[in-house]
């Protein structure tokens, strides 16, 4: 079997008496597209705070394209990482937000430039064209003048995308990205992520409230409950044919309110 | 007479001289308490208590004390520990990390007020700490801030008559020794205590325009499109 490109390993998360993950195993392939679902408190968000190094773990390990993230080898033993290895491994994901945490304070383009400048060293011109062309994929070649505050919540999101997306990721998560927006906005954001995952070779790994979407887009969805996962497989046998009581509820709720 | 102008038009090249000692005290004092101020606030926030609880503490030392004795103390103290310092340098780095430990606290409120998520897009970006503070955290905290450091720019002004106590040749110090010369002092002192206010109001005016330029370009940067 290949190495996965994501793999949680025994991962545990705790707030205070609080756990929020217990003993999560969860192996993602390259390119695969994985929906996680679940009721609020799950601990779905987790998941993806935990593997873009937004949230400590406290047992476990999760490794990432067959390198261990959260831990580092020394003379042999895993050891937790430092930051320097932190942000080596962490340059392999990309995150979008619910909020799309755009900097205020600069254009479209500012915002797809800042990182390839400064992480990965890319020339001036070179990161402006790359964040032009992005900018262009995502749909807003026109406005990559505009400030986040001129924008609509579709269009920030959108630019949080192409941001990410100039990183070079190999592996994106998307962090309820259109909870925040209005209904109809939310359409133009899917579309964006129905193409990217179309056109490139990515790892997704998404947490998603929209059931139709991720019936359409994943390869697997993963229902969690209670900080485990209750219930994972293909979208067809989780959406026609639950096995697990939880999920049967969590769906009917979910898809009634719909 | 009470007010004899032909003696203010005599004293006055003298006290015009000196505000420019008085105006370089207050703008340099100030610049080092803006920088200081960045890096206290800085410092304050680390996640190292070896850093964090040490920082706070000078600052707390630092407010907690007057500023005299602070001027007093870089003048004739630090001469025993063989750091001997001109009258002016050593008034400037007292107000400077006097109004710095003020101005700390300004800047902590201003990088406290930027949402956790600029800070989190940061990480996910994996922009290291110094690009983060630099491009993202700084230009958010200070604009909402620039109200505040300005009173303190007034207020460290304001405060500069101290170093007379050192004999710096300031407005004061100068107007004491015109005083003293003539044995008049209404003028003098008069026309500093104007000279006071004038620059106090120039000042105000020109920290609301700063605000309101900043304001817009906040709120609508570049002018936009």
């Amino acid at each position: 079997m290949t190495t996965p490109m994501v793999k949680f390993d025994n991962v545990t998360k705790r707030y205070g008496s609080l756990t929020v993950l217990d003993s999560l195993n969860l192996e993602i392939a390259a390119n695969e597209k994985v929906a996680i679902i679940g009721p609020s408190g799950s601990g779905k968000t987790t998941v993806l705070r935990m593997l873009m190094t937004l949230e400590r773990i406290n047992d476990g390990v999760i490794h990432v394209d067959g390198e261990p993230m959260t831990h580092m080898e020394r003379n042999g033993a895993l050891v937790p990482a430092d930051e320097r290895h932190l942000r080596r491994v962490r340059g392999n994901i990309g995150m979008v937000f619910q909020h799309f945490n755009l900097f205020p304070h600069m254009s479209a383009l500012k915002n797809c430039m800042e990182a390839p400048i400064h992480v990965l060293g890319m020339p001036r011109r070179e990161a402006e064209e790359r964040a032009a062309e992005l900018l262009d994929m995502v749909g807003l070649g026109d406005k990559k003048n505009h400030y986040p505050s001129q924008l609509s919540g579709g269009q920030q999101q959108r630019v949080a995308i192409a941001r990410a997306l100039a990183m070079r990721p190999k592996v994106m998560l998307f962090d309820e990205v259109t909870s925040a927006l209005d209904p109809e906005l939310v359409g133009e954001v899917l579309q964006v992520i129905r193409k990217l995952a179309k056109e490139h070779s990515l790892t997704m790994l998404m947490v998603t409230h929209q059931m139709g979407f991720a019936r359409e887009f994943a390869d697997r969805v993963c229902f969690f409950h209670s900080g485990k996962i209750a219930e994972q497989g293909a979208p067809d046998k989780i959406f026609n044919d639950p096995q697990e009581e939880r999920t049967r509820q969590f769906l009917s709720a979910v898809l009634e309110a719909g | 007479m009470f007010w004899d102008w032909s003696y203010v038009w005599e004293i006055m090249p003298t006290l015009l001289r000196a505000s420019v000692v008085t105006i370089q005290a207050t703008l340099l004092g100030f610049v080092l308490a803006a920088v200081l101020g960045l890096v206290m606030a800085i410092l304050r926030m680390s996640k190292s208590q070896w850093i964090s609880v040490p920082t706070a503490a000078v600052i707390e030392f630092i407010r907690s004390t007057p500023l005299l004795i602070q001027i007093f103390f870089i003048f004739f103290v630090f001469p025993e520990f063989g750091i001997v310092l001109p009258a002016l340098t050593a008034g400037v780095i007292a107000l400077g990390l006097h109004y710095g430990a003020y101005c700390s606290e300004v800047y902590r409120a201003g990088l406290e007020s930027v949402p956790r998520g600029q800070w989190e897009a940061s990480i996910a970006l994996n922009l290291s700490p110094y690009i983060t503070f630099r491009d993202i955290i700084i230009p958010q905290a200070i604009p909402p801030v620039v109200p505040a450091l300005g009173n303190y720019l007034v207020a460290l002004f304001k405060e500069t008559p101290l170093l007379s106590a050192i004999a710096v040749l300031e407005l004061m110090q100068t107007a004491k020794i015109l005083g003293s010369e003539n044995f008049r002092y209404v003028e003098p002192i008069t026309l500093v205590g104007a000279f006071f206010l004038v620059m106090s109001l120039v000042a105000s005016v020109f920290i609301r325009q700063v605000e309101s330029t900043l304001n817009r370009s906040l709120r609508n940067p570049g002018g936009g499109q």
